[in-house]
């Protein structure tokens, strides 16, 4: 028995989300298929699971050895020996189970892993990711970052279509170091939906409010456009 | 009766300066902070030490880095630690970062007696620029060697005099790897029981790799909740 999340009114509250994220996090959520194993990194796809509904059972994986890993604890019910990879203390579903680091990456590396969310620096037209250094600037380790980005059977970029300077993050060649090759499948942003293909970056979906004049300028790589109207979300 | 419980004093006795020492854990959970503590009491300096992250500011293996007692750091992120981060910034510590996965690989192969692992993690990138590559059927792999370590330290949740271990949830994560792979492993245990009452189906680390069973008197604060990670 698979445990799922009710859709509930974004709680905005616990941490200080601006709209876009949450916009981001919802639009996110539809790329799940009920019955998936995935993994949320951290930043906006934590909050992805909240707009997951009861109709879309899914098994959520965290590298420190879980599969099953529900909601956040409420106050007072934390376990000290159960968290997530970011540290915060999280519940289980029905069906869970725990293993050692190396199980929980052959899990990833094996192929077992249906789908991995994951946020970024930048994104090239041909799908290279780069999101875990900015050398002299900031070098936390890699983590299980690469891992799930070179071996996920799906992954999906979700990120602000800019940097906080306004720069774009989806460009023709990624500057900074990569994290993995040709790895990114979809790239979701408060802006648009926009596919990987082997032609190059396909503009999927356009977000409510947003001209393609915007999009296109805030993306540095070659959009192709499709002749029929975009689909808005 | 076999029976390896010793004092934490007793089993920390022949850590040397300059050995290498394996630390289980992944953040708070599996963290032997009881033993972390023995190390810093007892002075022991110039350590290579190998964990997942370092705990964060402050606690567990943060305070032995802190404290100047290690010369290189051996793990995957250190995401939550802004004051190792700096200290690996201004050099006073040496930092060699791993896949996660590869980490626990490459301690697994250590403790399985083989000597490195082949892998096409990282192939396209900085991480694996300066290491040795191998052809396998026309696929370029990185060759990660294995790792072991003088001591490791362990920490369980129940345990048998001979050192049949059992962990809980996510406190498992790197223990049994690291308990297969070093010459001396010391566990501390939050209960004993007796031999022949833990199930055998559910031990997860066999007693004949566990050389010192170390029982805790007391689950101090620094192995509960902690509040910033809290709703």
């Amino acid at each position: 028995m698979w445990w799922s999340w009710k859709r509930s009114r974004p709680n905005t509250g616990y941490w200080n989300i601006t709209p876009y994220k949450e916009k981001i996090a919802q639009r996110a959520a539809e790329e799940i298929a009920a019955g998936q194993v995935i993994n949320l990194g951290i930043g906006i796809p934590t909050l992805i699971p909240k707009y997951l509904t009861s109709e879309k059972p899914v098994f959520i994986h965290s590298e420190n050895g879980i599969l099953g890993m529900g909601p956040r604890t409420q106050p007072g019910k934390e376990d000290r020996n159960l968290i997530d990879a970011g540290g915060n203390y999280v519940s289980l579903v029905k069906g869970a189970s725990f293993f050692d680091s190396t199980l929980s990456f052959a899990l990833v590396r094996g192929g077992r892993l249906d789908l991995a969310f994951l946020g970024t620096l930048e994104v090239s037209e041909t799908g290279d990711l780069a999101n875990w250094i900015i050398p002299g600037k900031f070098s936390p380790g890699i983590g299980g970052g690469m891992e799930l980005a070179q071996k996920s059977r799906r992954l999906v970029v979700t990120s602000t279509h800019t940097d906080r300077k306004g720069r774009p993050k989806i460009r023709r060649k990624c500057t900074l170091p990569l994290t993995a090759k040709g790895c990114v499948d979809t790239i979701i942003t408060e802006l648009a939906v926009i596919d990987v293909t082997p032609e190059g970056l396909v503009l999927r979906e356009i977000a409510e409010g947003t001209a393609l004049n915007e999009v296109i300028q805030k993306t540095d790589a070659p959009l192709i456009i499709p002749r029929r109207e975009v689909p808005r979300f | 009766m076999i029976d390896k419980c010793v004092s934490i004093d007793q089993a920390l006795e022949n850590v040397r300066d300059g050995d290498c020492v394996m630390v289980g854990g992944f953040g708070v959970p599996g963290t032997p902070f009881s033993l972390i503590n023995g190390l810093l009491e007892k002075g022991t300096r110039g350590l290579t030490l190998i964990k997942n992250e370092a705990n964060e500011d402050g606690m567990g293996l943060s305070r032995l880095i802190e404290a100047g007692r290690a010369r290189k750091l051996i793990c995957s992120h250190l995401g939550l630690n802004a004051t190792v981060i700096g200290m690996m910034n201004r050099n006073e510590i040496e930092v060699e970062f791993y896949p996660q996965g590869i980490l626990a690989e490459k301690i697994r192969a250590g403790g399985a007696g083989l000597m490195g692992i082949l892998t096409d993690i990282g192939v396209d990138t900085i991480l694996t620029e300066k290491k040795q590559r191998i052809d396998v059927n026309g696929r370029s792999a990185v060759v990660e060697p294995a790792l072991r370590a003088d001591v490791a330290l362990i920490h369980a949740h129940r345990a048998d005099p001979f050192g049949n271990l059992v962990y809980q949830k996510s406190a498992r994560n790197f223990n049994p790897l690291m308990a297969t792979a070093a010459d001396t492993v010391i566990a501390e245990v939050e209960a004993i029981v007796d031999t022949g009452d833990l199930d055998p189906e559910h031990v997860h680390t066999p007693g004949a790799f566990v050389d010192h069973v170390v029982v805790m008197e007391e689950i101090t604060s620094e192995y509960g909740v902690l509040e910033h990670h809290a709703l």
